[in-house]
């Protein structure tokens, strides 16, 4: 999802575990918290500093498309309304940064990995937003999505992950909100040419949507060391089959048709069947061959290399503050 | 010199009086810009009143491997709780 590909080891079993390692499966199989200092495996550390350090990039990198359309918003209120969620995803990043944190690594790291092109953040945000219908198609397909992975990692077994989660959720649905009704607008009270746009939207972003839960769970090679350690909930195919549930209505209360010519009510399994998206192009975006990569990290590094002056200016006003307070202290005694 | 700003752990009294409560951490390069950046961060939805920063690396936690002699003492101690008391019904409420 927000963390689509996140290598880890194969499970172990309980056999092949250490004393250490059992009495951590246990932990966590009575459903307790694994907090900060407390011992856990080198596997368990290493790969949720790789899924909360993706989740937390994804929030950063998820602020461009979106950003595009801010000084281009078709009315004041629907600008401060998208400035306010743009900025919300800056605090998600926070979060889930703060929480990597506690496992040892600093956000400063991160983010070198990450403008190194040594970490990864969602295939999603390398998708163009064109019109001012896909922040609308944005904020109910792509945030949709996110909740879908995210509601059930609020039961995470790591506690800082958890926490942070909880508070992201608070936030999401009002996101989701804000996109669904963009489209309301356009798709009910608009003109056709707006309703069109709408379709174009809906065209473009469905698929990439669903390539959001990551591989196919027969492909997927990751999954079962995760679901063993409770740092993923759901399977791939489990969310990705509930998101499409969930969104089929809403797309025909729009009035909008799914680009997907195999999509049908299956009442044996109770849900819809679908097609799935094209992995071959899910692999190339990943691997750094869509259509926005390259003018993403260039926008997140220049960023970072202009922020740089403003960084180091406040640290060394503090510092400089930190001295004067020391001496005048000094000179008082 | 790393310009890594230090990190600060965040505490926001809600509006109803309650205590302050550990909400989540920052980076900011002192107490001022950590205050101003908790107000932008964490409040943004009327969730505060007040908000305390510390520098995490002031914080002292109890270890986690304290956990058993700290806490397990008062696992036996049920006296200490209202409810180990029989007050008989005529009594009413106490």
């Amino acid at each position: 999802m927000y963390a689509q590909l996140v290598s880890a080891e194969g499970a172990k079993s309980r056999e092949d575990m250490t004393p250490e390692e059992n009495a951590f499966q246990d932990r966590i199989d009575r459903g307790e918290k694994i907090e900060p200092k407390e011992w856990m495996p080198e596997g368990y550390r290493k790969t949720l500093i790789r899924q909360i350090g993706q989740h937390a990039h994804s929030e950063i990198v998820g602020q461009l498309p979106e950003g595009n359309w801010i000084t281009r918003a078709p009315t004041l209120e629907r600008k401060a309304i998208l400035l306010a969620k743009v900025q919300d995803e800056a605090g998600h990043g926070l979060y889930l940064y703060s929480a990597a944190e506690t496992l040892g690594v600093s956000r400063d790291e991160l983010l070198d990995l990450l403008h190194a092109g040594k970490m990864k953040y969602s295939s999603i945000f390398n998708y163009p937003t064109l019109n001012w219908a896909d922040i609308g198609a944005v904020g109910w397909l792509v945030d949709g999505a996110a909740i879908m992975n995210q509601v059930p990692l609020q039961r995470t077994s790591y506690g800082p992950y958890s926490r942070a989660m909880i508070r992201i959720c608070k936030e999401e649905s009002f996101h989701q909100r804000q996109g669904y009704d963009i489209l309301l607008k356009m798709c009910l009270q608009g003109t056709e040419d707006q309703k069109a746009m709408a379709q174009d939207a809906m065209n473009r972003f469905w698929y990439p949507a669903l390539m959001m839960f990551g591989p196919s769970d027969k492909d997927s090679v990751h999954s079962a060391q995760s679901m063993q350690w409770k740092i993923k909930i759901n399977t791939n195919d489990e969310l990705r089959q509930k998101f499409v549930d969930q969104t089929v209505p809403q797309a025909e209360y729009l009035g909008l048709t799914i680009p997907d010519p195999n999509l049908k009510w299956n009442e044996e399994k109770g849900g819809y069947d679908f097609s799935e998206p094209d992995w071959s192009e899910f692999f190339a975006v990943i691997a750094g061959n869509g259509p926005c990569n390259a003018e993403r990290m260039e926008a997140r590094v220049t960023a970072w290399e202009d922020g740089a002056w403003f960084r180091e200016g406040l640290m060394a006003h503090a510092n400089k503050q930190a001295e004067r307070r020391k001496a005048a202290r000094h000179a008082a005694e | 010199m790393s310009s890594e700003w230090p990190l600060w752990e965040i505490f926001i009294r809600g509006q109803h009086g309650l205590n302050h409560r550990h909400v989540g951490s920052l980076h900011a390069p002192d107490a001022e810009m950590a205050i101003r950046n908790a107000r932008d961060v964490y409040t943004r939805r009327n969730e505060g009143v007040s908000i305390w920063a510390v520098k995490s690396n002031d914080i002292t936690a109890s270890a986690p491997s304290d956990k058993g002699p700290l806490f397990e003492p008062s696992n036996s101690k049920v006296y200490r709780h209202p409810t180990f008391f029989d007050i008989p019904a005529e009594v009413g409420h106490m």
